[in-house]
């Protein structure tokens, strides 16, 4: 079996069995899995700008709640039809990935990280400030007339999942595409080593800038599939909070590995979920496995699988 | 001949320290050039000018008549003057395969896998594509490093210390491997292993205290009474 026939069945096989999974799952779950799969599309993003480029943002809230206003305002006051919505969300992640990369990328490690989280806490006050337009605080429901694409209503719990489905699968696929492309491999050139990629001939700016408007319109896309699927529209998603999350998603399943996000969704959402079921404090529980994840893991489950066992993954 | 690159009045100082210093300087095509010099002479401070790595305060530098001086790196890179680095500087937790391929599709994306198992068979790697490159012994990383370059089809190699740290059998094919390279290609070799420059080198530029003293043959420069100065730091009494 070559690597690559071995790397697309993996994968396919992953997106097959959790396409699967919702003729098996209880609704309940079988609701927190749509939901995982666009928060993991986010992650999958975060990914490509810090597990494979080296990005590590701080400001990755500001693009996935460019993707809920870019869909969600465009509805709410001009009643758009929902897909011409979605997709303006979607470059509405990009474009603004694309400003902040522009001032953010003159500089690095950990200055860019602050400048990121500057620019997206800017962009939580601008949304607060407007409150007219974007509901502040409370946000805004999205009128349940809007989410219907082709007769297929997204309110009910099936078309919901299966369109969940459909994103996660075309950003999964695009991903593992992307990674396995001659230009993936300058993404990870830039994370090994910048000076000697520029002495290969690549400018290192714009390979960067390139990377990170990938990464803002999977997350413009995550944010603004997120707010139609689940009808809701709010300032809250442009917090740090939501800069952080995708961050240890990908920490806990494997940065720079495409399964990684999704893998590190599904067991952090689920180690929410159930801790928050017994204490308050399951923000402590969480901090505890991500301690425990640093000290024996710090690839990532997947990154250190990688390491010892297949070093053919991607 | 025609002048590769051609370097006039470059300049650049560091603070009061004269680094470079009105340097002239003409690389002719096809030649292996060896540069040399004291330590501190500025030869790296001047290749990383020619490179692109280092600004320069003043002066001009042509590439195949056209002014680069003020091209960002990559971009000279692209237009053909590749540096391989003094220390090994290979993506240690890339492959092999993938660490030449980086330099390859610099120069286009199509039939890449052939061209980088030509470089690979070039430089004698075919056996290890799939190895991590840290994994490499130190000589085999120096080859690497070399094989970049190499991917990179430039028309000037600069080989910045390239046999540091090899042993003597090592050398050998190295300089071996560097012949093979002209005239296709034009070399600047910087190399403190006097053997192995008046071996390759067709004509050699000496500098010292960021000033050219002089440039000539092999034979012309161990005969040059300045040369030796410069390296004994002596002025030699009898003649």
């Amino acid at each position: 079996m070559t690597e690559s026939v071995k790397v697309w069945s993996l994968h396919l096989g992953v997106l097959a069995l959790v396409f699967a999974a919702q003729y098996v799952l209880p609704p309940y779950h079988a609701t927190n899995l749509a939901r995982i799969m666009v928060l993991a599309v986010f992650a999958m993003g975060y990914n490509i700008a810090f597990g494979y480029t080296g990005l590590l943002s701080l400001g990755h809230a500001l693009f996935f709640a460019a993707g809920f206003y870019g869909m969600g305002l465009p509805i709410g006051l001009l009643d758009w039809a929902p897909v011409p919505a979605l997709i303006l969300g979607l470059i509405a992640g990009g474009v603004l990935a694309g400003l902040v990369g522009v001032l953010a990328l003159r500089t690095a490690g950990v200055s860019f990280m602050i400048v990121t989280l500057m620019f997206a806490q800017a962009g939580y006050l601008t949304l607060l400030y407007l409150n007219t337009w974007t509901g502040g605080d409370e946000g805004f429901v999205v009128d349940r007339a809007a989410r219907v694409i082709a007769g297929n209503d997204l309110s009910l719990d099936g078309t919901r999942f299966v369109a969940a489905f459909g994103l996660f699968a075309a950003a999964m696929v695009g991903c593992l595409w992307l990674v396995r492309s001659p230009f993936g491999r300058v993404m990870v050139a830039m994370r090994e080593n910048e000076e000697r990629s520029r002495m290969l001939g690549y400018d290192p700016f714009r390979i960067k800038l390139i990377a990170l408007v990938l990464s803002g319109i999977y997350a413009g896309a995550a944010g603004a599939a997120y707010g139609l699927l689940f009808g809701y529209v709010g300032a809250s998603f442009a917090t740090i909070q939501y800069s952080i999350l995708p961050m240890l998603y990908v920490l806990l399943g494997g940065a720079g590995t495409v399964l990684g996000p999704f893998l590190g969704a599904v067991l952090m959402f689920y180690l929410v979920d159930i801790t928050s079921g017994y204490t308050d404090a399951y923000l402590f529980v969480v901090g505890a496995a991500l301690v425990g994840l640093v000290l024996f893991a710090p690839r990532g489950i997947l990154g250190n699988l990688r390491e010892r066992f297949a070093p053919w993954l991607p | 001949m025609a002048a590769v690159i051609e370097a006039q009045g470059l300049t650049r100082h560091f603070g009061g320290l004269r680094a470079v210093d009105g340097v002239d300087f003409r690389l002719e095509q096809g030649e292996i050039h060896g540069l040399i010099g004291p330590n501190g002479a500025g030869k790296t401070t001047f290749v990383s000018l020619l490179s692109g790595r280092t600004t320069a305060q003043s002066g001009r530098i042509l590439l195949n008549g056209e002014d680069i001086t003020h091209l960002p790196a990559y971009t000279r890179v692209r237009r053909g003057i590749a540096y391989t680095f003094q220390i090994t500087s290979v993506y240690p937790r890339l492959t092999v395969f993938d660490n030449i391929a980086l330099a390859a599709q610099s120069r286009g994306a199509a039939d890449l896998a052939p061209r980088v198992r030509a470089v690979l068979h070039r430089v004698g790697l075919d056996q290890d594509e799939r190895t991590l490159a840290g994994a490499l012994s130190y000589g085999h990383q120096r080859l690497l490093e070399l094989g970049m370059g190499l991917a990179l089809e430039p028309l000037v190699l600069i080989l910045d210390e390239p046999t540091q740290g090899l042993a003597a059998g090592e050398i050998a094919g190295f300089s071996a491997l560097i012949r093979s390279l002209v005239p296709k290609m034009t070399i600047l070799l910087i190399e403190h292993n006097m053997d192995v420059v008046m071996e390759l080198a067709d004509r050699i530029t000496v500098l010292a205290a960021g000033q050219v003293l002089a440039v000539g043959t092999s034979d012309e420069i161990r005969r040059n009474r300045a040369v030796q100065d410069a390296y004994l730091g002596v002025d030699h009494a009898v003649g």
